[in-house]
């Protein structure tokens, strides 16, 4: 690995022993990848996957211990994935004491990103780059993020470049600054390996095409014809699609870039020229999304039992997500003549989309439906075994892959919350 | 008793002797690992549903036979902490290149823990047809990997 003066003088040590093991774990982790140097991070701000406080991860609170006492404190402030506690998500006593016990370290742990450079105390969230959170990458920016959802997002509709890194790693590159240039840093990384052809007959659910593109390519970056028709341009509307679609990619595939032709930035400047030699071909039909939903499996120990939970965000919804929302359950309830939710329903966004959502009437509107508004982790609130147990729905298809959650399309979901059956 | 050798590269160095334990699919580090950290099983009993070939088998101190790691991008620090907790596998061999979670967890837990997992990946598509649960495998710094039967 050729390093710069600054990169070698960490790695031998000249700002600490520790800072040097982040400096070595980063070489060796680019080496595996081939890479010959490292490069500057541009970014303006980090993102960190790692927002749980579970007391069985003891060994990452002792690193970030190690870290701290070190003075190896990020170079940059970060924000972080969304906190997986808040009392106002529906939890009976059992599933209290769960999360008591489960989420023992959470206080600790907060105490320590305050340490190591979080960017604000409400900076909890897995839309960072949302306007209202404000750390929104520009064009060409080098990052060092990991969670998958934002790390698809930045790269794809954002244009910024970052690999698909894991956790600890993220924070290691904010701490020196750099990251081995690899991957989708490079041009060459950046070709796509497969065209996907879309040919429905209406706009494709956004979690379901994402869903079905991801198990296809696994790893391999799309370059997706025939869905910029449903779109004028890359504005708000365009962008929360294209948020749901890249989280289902990434968590159904591990998809860390896609293009969509004349929307995002490359596929706009470079058109099909960003196809490989050699590339292969994936045409989606009706047939293959409904093939797609029909294949998921449900996990529920009764398939039939009557859902006790829905969660709506995940990722964390968009302001404009928020509002078409309130619109469609208040249309649905009326024409039903019903004034309240049947199930009980939480939607989750950022802190800072939900400080600004929550001075509007929508949200007023919102909450006389029933609705619970949330920033909460939808997975994180899963993962407690006594949650994980219950009959909940969504039409997230990240919650769906890594939790029991069942999933539904959106208007499945509408329909089964103001009052439907299964 | 028959043998075989596959040739790989070493990502991790080291020797390791331990008994096979093989995922044909992509092994989900996060599902695979959660209830053994979560509840304290030291021997890494493997809690993801969706593995046919691994769930409910004990992964601490076995030779993991894989593709490529998929899942959540925790899925480097879940490694580490199996490490940390001594319920790491013996050794972990990818039929494939090794993919940046699996490569992340491996490289922590050879920097940052005592646990040193000996990382050896494109064994190719041949070596995962072979390869069965329950064979013994010796794996060499070279990045050699025997079978045996």
């Amino acid at each position: 690995m050729e390093l710069t003066e600054r990169q070698q003088a960490i790695l031998d040590g000249k700002e600490g022993e520790v800072k040097a093991k982040v400096m070595r774990t980063l070489i060796m982790y680019g080496e595996t990848f081939g890479s010959t140097r490292m490069v500057d991070i541009t970014g303006e701000y980090g993102h960190l996957v790692t927002s749980f406080g579970l007391s069985v991860m003891k060994p990452v609170y002792d690193l970030m211990d190690t870290l701290i006492d070190g003075g190896a404190i990020s170079g940059q402030k970060f924000s972080v994935d969304p906190r997986p506690l808040d009392g106002s998500v529906p939890s009976n006593l059992i599933q209290n004491l769960f999360f008591k016990v489960m989420y023992s370290k959470q206080a600790d742990y907060d105490a320590q990103l305050k340490k190591l450079g979080i960017l604000a105390d409400d900076a909890y969230t897995c839309t960072c780059y949302m306007d209202e959170v404000g750390n929104t990458p520009k064009e060409g920016d080098i990052l060092s993020w990991a969670e998958s959802s934002a790390v698809v997002y930045a790269n794809s509709i954002l244009g910024a470049r970052c690999n698909r890194n894991s956790g600890i790693l993220d924070l290691f590159g904010s701490i020196v600054g750099c990251v081995p240039y690899f991957g989708l840093l490079t041009d060459e990384g950046r070709k796509a390996d497969w065209l996907i052809e879309v040919r429905t007959s209406k706009k494709p659910e956004a979690q379901l095409i994402g869903s079905a593109i991801g198990m296809k390519v696994m790893e391999d970056v799309p370059y997706v014809v025939g869905l910029d028709k449903y779109f004028g341009s890359l504005d708000d509307e365009a962008k929360a699609y294209f948020k749901d679609f890249g989280a289902a990619t990434a968590s159904n595939g591990a998809v860390g870039l896609y293009h969509i032709e004349n929307l995002t930035p490359e596929a706009k400047r470079m058109g099909r020229s960003l196809l490989r030699e050699g590339y292969k071909t994936f045409l989606i039909d009706d047939e293959v999304l409904e093939n797609t939903q029909r294949n998921y499996p449900v996990i529920w120990k009764d398939k039939n039992a009557r859902p006790r939970l829905a969660f709506i965000g995940c990722p964390h919804l968009s302001r404009a997500q928020l509002e078409s929302w309130e619109e469609r359950i208040g249309n649905e309830l009326k024409r039903k003549g019903a004034k309240k939710l049947s199930i009980k329903t939480v939607m989750t966004a950022a802190p800072a989309v939900l400080k600004e959502f929550r001075k509007s009437d929508a949200y007023k509107r919102l909450e006389s439906y029933g609705v619970i508004i949330s920033y909460i982790c939808p997975l994180m609130y899963m993962n407690n075994p006594m949650c994980g147990s219950m009959p909940v729905i969504t039409c997230s298809n990240k919650l769906r892959t890594y939790t029991s959650a069942r999933y539904f399309k959106e208007d499945e979901l509408l329909a089964i919350i103001t009052g439907g059956a299964l | 008793m028959s043998e075989r050798i596959f040739k790989g590269r070493a990502v991790v160095k080291g020797n390791a002797s331990a008994e096979a334990l093989v995922s044909k699919g992509g092994f989900n580090t996060l599902a695979s690992y959660q209830h053994s950290l979560m509840f304290g099983d030291k021997k890494g009993k493997c809690s993801d549903q969706n593995n046919p070939d691994l769930y409910k088998k004990e992964m601490a101190g076995k030779a993991l036979c894989l593709p490529q790691t998929i899942g959540s991008t925790t899925g480097g620090l879940v490694l580490y902490c199996a490490a940390c907790m001594e319920r790491q596998p013996a050794c972990l061999l990818f039929s494939k290149e090794i993919d940046s979670l699996a490569a992340a967890g491996a490289v922590l837990a050879a920097v940052w823990t005592d646990n040193p997992m000996p990382t050896v990946d494109s064994l190719g598509d041949e070596f995962l047809s072979y390869v069965r649960t329950g064979d013994r495998i010796t794996v060499l710094e070279d990045g050699s990997v025997k079978v045996e039967r």
